[in-house]
């Protein structure tokens, strides 16, 4: 296919994939082959990095081991990312789809819901919706949803704008085409390109939203996760700043892979943008 | 006399992995003081290329490959930047294509144009206004004083080309570049303005260099052609040599391919039958930019139409942009809905059905679209394409693939296209694949919407002729809505003219054509280019078919 050949000979967003596709690795064996729990007390708190070479990134307030907690942090931050980023898609594309494509009454009713949403803070949305519901991995990736969706519905609805006056639906409505067929086949499969660009970068303010979730202690208790470990870290960024830090390099990294990944999808899925540059 | 512009061996180079090595290769001719000279060729000829070059206006992936563009002692292919800018504007000037897009919309009209006194003049604001004021009463423009507060949107498309000519004649150059600055108006308008650039060529003794794909442009205006093919040129001469002598064969093929203006004597038909197709008082009003606090601009799209249509029978719908063509072919198919009136398809009144019922119906009437670019889904192969229809009235698939492969055939398209998607078909093919998608349903009715507009010349002829080969063979009924009145005279056997949503006539072509009743019909007739030049006819000289005809 074009659209890989174009994004394999886009470096940036090359670096940004192998950074995710490592993560992907950590995240799904990296338990398997480190063998370290992130829970458990293990040693004396406070022991900074590359000093104890059974815990390479040191241990936390409690004596936990960082580089276990690194591990099992990236599961979670990735499957509440990818998980979050899917339900919101679910959400946004079907409404996004009926008001674009019938307009009037269905579009004014579904995107006065959209905007509902809109207009409150999404992260303001999301600490009331976890509070309400008890923090657990569920409720995060729910909230986390819920407050995403209503970009998605927006793109959805103005792609599907400006295709549903193109020739070729209103030859697939003469066909006597059902509006389902019309919206599934020919539709949507040419409004994907921003739809998957929009996503990627979901993906990255999702793990923000569930760092910053856990930060605040919402996070489920169960569960080991990046912004958990900065907020645990925070009280003592003075004595111990690297127990901070490397959680924090490790979600800006996650973060910024997901973005290049996102702009380079966005150029090689839109011929307009790849033909213009010239390198 | 010494050529103002001297164009020598110009090639182009286009980037690698193009369809072609060069844009333009070998072009030479000259430009002399006080001519017109038409640039002529289809859609990828390189026609505007030179011009481009010459404006300084090529992308930066495209270079001069050798020769030169020699004006008043510089090269313009080579020349610098800086140097460049102070001819540009200022001895050569440029009108475009698009006078939709190629005025700020922020600034009115006298901003717009003493811009250009700004930036290459001296003068004060009050030399720099009345100069403007002369520019707009020069162009012809209605109320100058007026015009000058106007934005862009206030304008009509024809104004505002008209601004465009002023802005580009403001500095008095030597040279006028117009790049197909009448193919995006209405024929009457585009006499005017081919008339407007005339006067002022005279007037001001500039030399005009005139792209164009029109022959009729050509016949209007020209002083001498240039002919373009696929970045070769292949013919130079004065316009009476080029349009009644052609030389080449290419230059030969697309005279030809311009249909004359002359209706063929068709005969009369009586219908036995009754029509297929019967509206009956149509009517369709489009209101916009009402809310709750200002009144909607109420257009009346199509008022009390009403037409019958034969089997066997092509009937054109032709009118200028505006006119409710468009609005009442969509709105025979359904696509739109009317407001009131009767559509009859065969003994069924169609117009006020409910999308339930409408379906079986749907298949009786089909449509060929106007562009060929966005008429196809891209993410389908043309057998899915075509076979979509079919499979959505019940077929199963495995027969509607095959009948689907017998409908490209029947349209002159290898049977092994079936499996390739649509970017790889040129524009011709592809307004084949619409009508094989069309007749898919083997449908009674076939209304064709512009379908030919957007294609050059020379495949236009080809589809014409399809059409008319699968009208006989399958006793179509055509509704052809066409604003190319040369096209309508040659394939329709009755037309309907259209004005502001009404029919102002109706009859037969070669009647309607010969003799027309209403004013506005005369008004459409005497504007189309070049209509003394009765093409299509190369091996007569023009005094003959001119008694011919009469």
């Amino acid at each position: 296919m074009n659209v890989f050949k174009s994004l394999s000979r886009n470096k940036v967003a090359m670096v940004g994939f192998g950074i995710l596709f490592i993560l992907v690795v950590i995240a799904l064996f990296g338990p398997y082959l480190y063998d370290g729990t992130p829970w458990k007390m293990v040693q004396r708190p406070f022991i900074p990095p590359f000093e104890n070479s059974s815990f390479p990134l040191g241990t936390d307030t409690l004596g936990r081991d960082v580089l276990a907690g690194l591990i099992y942090g990236a599961r979670i931050s990735l499957l509440v990312g990818l998980i979050s980023t899917a339900i919101a898609l679910l959400i946004g594309i079907p409404l996004g789809a009926y008001a674009g494509y019938y307009g009037g009454w269905v579009d004014e009713v579904l995107m006065r819901f959209t905007e509902i949403f809109q207009t409150v803070p999404s992260f303001a949305l999301a600490v009331v919706l976890v509070a309400i519901f008890e923090p657990t991995v569920y409720s995060i990736t729910g909230a986390i949803a819920i407050v995403s969706w209503p970009p998605v519905a927006r793109l959805v609805r103005g792609e599907f704008l400006s295709l549903r006056n193109q020739e070729y639906v209103l030859a697939a409505k003469l066909n006597g085409q059902s509006n389902r067929n019309i919206i599934l086949r020919e539709i949507l499969p040419n409004s994907l390109s921003p739809i998957i660009v929009l996503a990627s970068l979901m993906v990255a303010s999702a793990i923000l939203l569930e760092s910053s979730l856990s930060f605040l202690g919402l996070g489920d208790p169960e569960i080991m996760s990046w912004g958990y470990m900065i907020g645990a870290a925070k009280t003592v960024i003075r004595q111990a700043w690297w127990l901070s830090f490397i959680p924090g390099v490790a979600i800006a990294v996650t973060v910024l892979a997901l973005n290049l990944l996102g702009e380079g999808l966005n150029e090689a899925l839109n011929p307009k943008l790849s033909g213009n540059r010239e390198n | 006399m010494k050529p103002l512009l001297k164009v020598e061996n110009l090639s182009i180079r286009l980037p690698k992995g193009g369809d072609r090595e060069f844009a333009i290769r070998n072009v030479n001719y000259n430009l002399m003081p006080g001519e017109l000279l038409c640039v002529v060729g289809e859609s990828g000829s390189g026609k505007s290329m030179t011009a481009n070059a010459i404006m300084g206006l090529l992308p930066k992936v495209i270079e001069v490959d050798t020769g030169a563009v020699i004006f008043d002692n510089y090269d313009l292919a080579s020349l610098a930047e800086h140097k460049a800018r102070e001819l540009r504007g200022n001895r050569i000037s440029m009108i475009f294509q698009e006078p939709m897009t190629a005025l700020n919309p922020l600034m009115r009209v006298e901003d717009q144009i003493s811009e250009v006194f700004l930036i290459h003049t001296k003068l004060s604001s009050k030399e720099r206004h009345n100069r403007t004021l002369a520019l707009l009463e020069d162009v012809g423009l209605p109320d100058p004083k007026k015009m000058l507060r106007a934005y862009p949107h206030q304008l009509s498309g024809g104004q505002r080309q008209r601004v465009m000519i002023a802005m580009a004649l403001a500095l008095e150059p030597s040279i006028l570049i117009a790049d197909e600055p009448t193919t995006a108006l209405d024929v009457t308008t585009q006499a005017q303005i081919l008339k407007l650039i005339k006067a002022l060529q005279k007037k001001h003794n500039t030399a005009v260099m005139f792209i164009t794909h029109d022959f009729g442009v050509v016949a209007e205006i020209a002083d001498r052609v240039v002919v373009m093919e696929k970045g070769e040129m292949v013919e130079l001469g004065s316009r009476d040599e080029v349009l009644n002598n052609p030389q080449h064969p290419y230059t030969k093929k697309l005279i030809a391919a311009v249909p004359p203006l002359v209706a063929p004597q068709r005969e009369v038909k009586v219908h036995q039958a009754p029509p297929i197709l019967h509206v009956k008082n149509l009517c369709k009003t489009y209101s916009t930019g009402g809310s709750w606090f200002s009144k909607a601009r109420i257009v009346k799209a199509a008022d009390d139409v009403s037409f019958e249509l034969h089997r066997g029978e092509t009937l054109g719908l032709v009118g200028e942009s505006g006119s409710g063509k468009s609005t009442v072919s969509r709105c025979v198919v359904r696509l739109l809905e009317s407001d009131s009136g009767q559509i009859l398809l065969g003994d069924s009144e169609i117009q006020s059905l409910g999308s339930k019922e409408l379906a079986p119906f749907r298949k009786r009437i089909q449509m060929v679209f106007q562009d060929p670019y966005a008429s196809l889904n891209p993410r389908k192969t043309i057998g899915q394409i075509i076979a979509d229809g079919p499979i959505a009235q019940g077929m199963s698939s495995k027969l509607a693939f095959e009948k689907a492969a017998d409908l490209l055939e029947l349209v002159e398209l290898p049977k092994a296209a079936i499996d390739r998607y649509p970017h790889e078909f040129s524009g011709g093919q592809r307004q084949r694949i619409g009508i094989a998608r069309a007749l898919a349903h083997d449908p009674e009715v076939l209304v064709a919407d512009e379908a030919i507009s957007a294609l050059d010349v020379s495949v236009q002829a080809q589809i014409l002729d399809l059409i008319e080969t699968l009208k006989k063979r399958l006793n179509l009924a055509v509704l052809f809505v066409v604003h190319d009145l040369r096209v309508a005279a040659q394939v329709c056997d009755r037309v309907i003219v259209m004005q502001k949503g009404k029919v102002v006539e109706v009859g037969e072509t070669s009647q309607v054509f010969e003799a027309p009743a209403h004013e506005y019909t005369k008004s459409l007739i005497a504007s189309i280019p070049g209509a003394h030049w009765r093409s299509g006819a190369v091996d007569v000289t023009p005094t003959l078919i001119t008694e011919a005809s009469a």
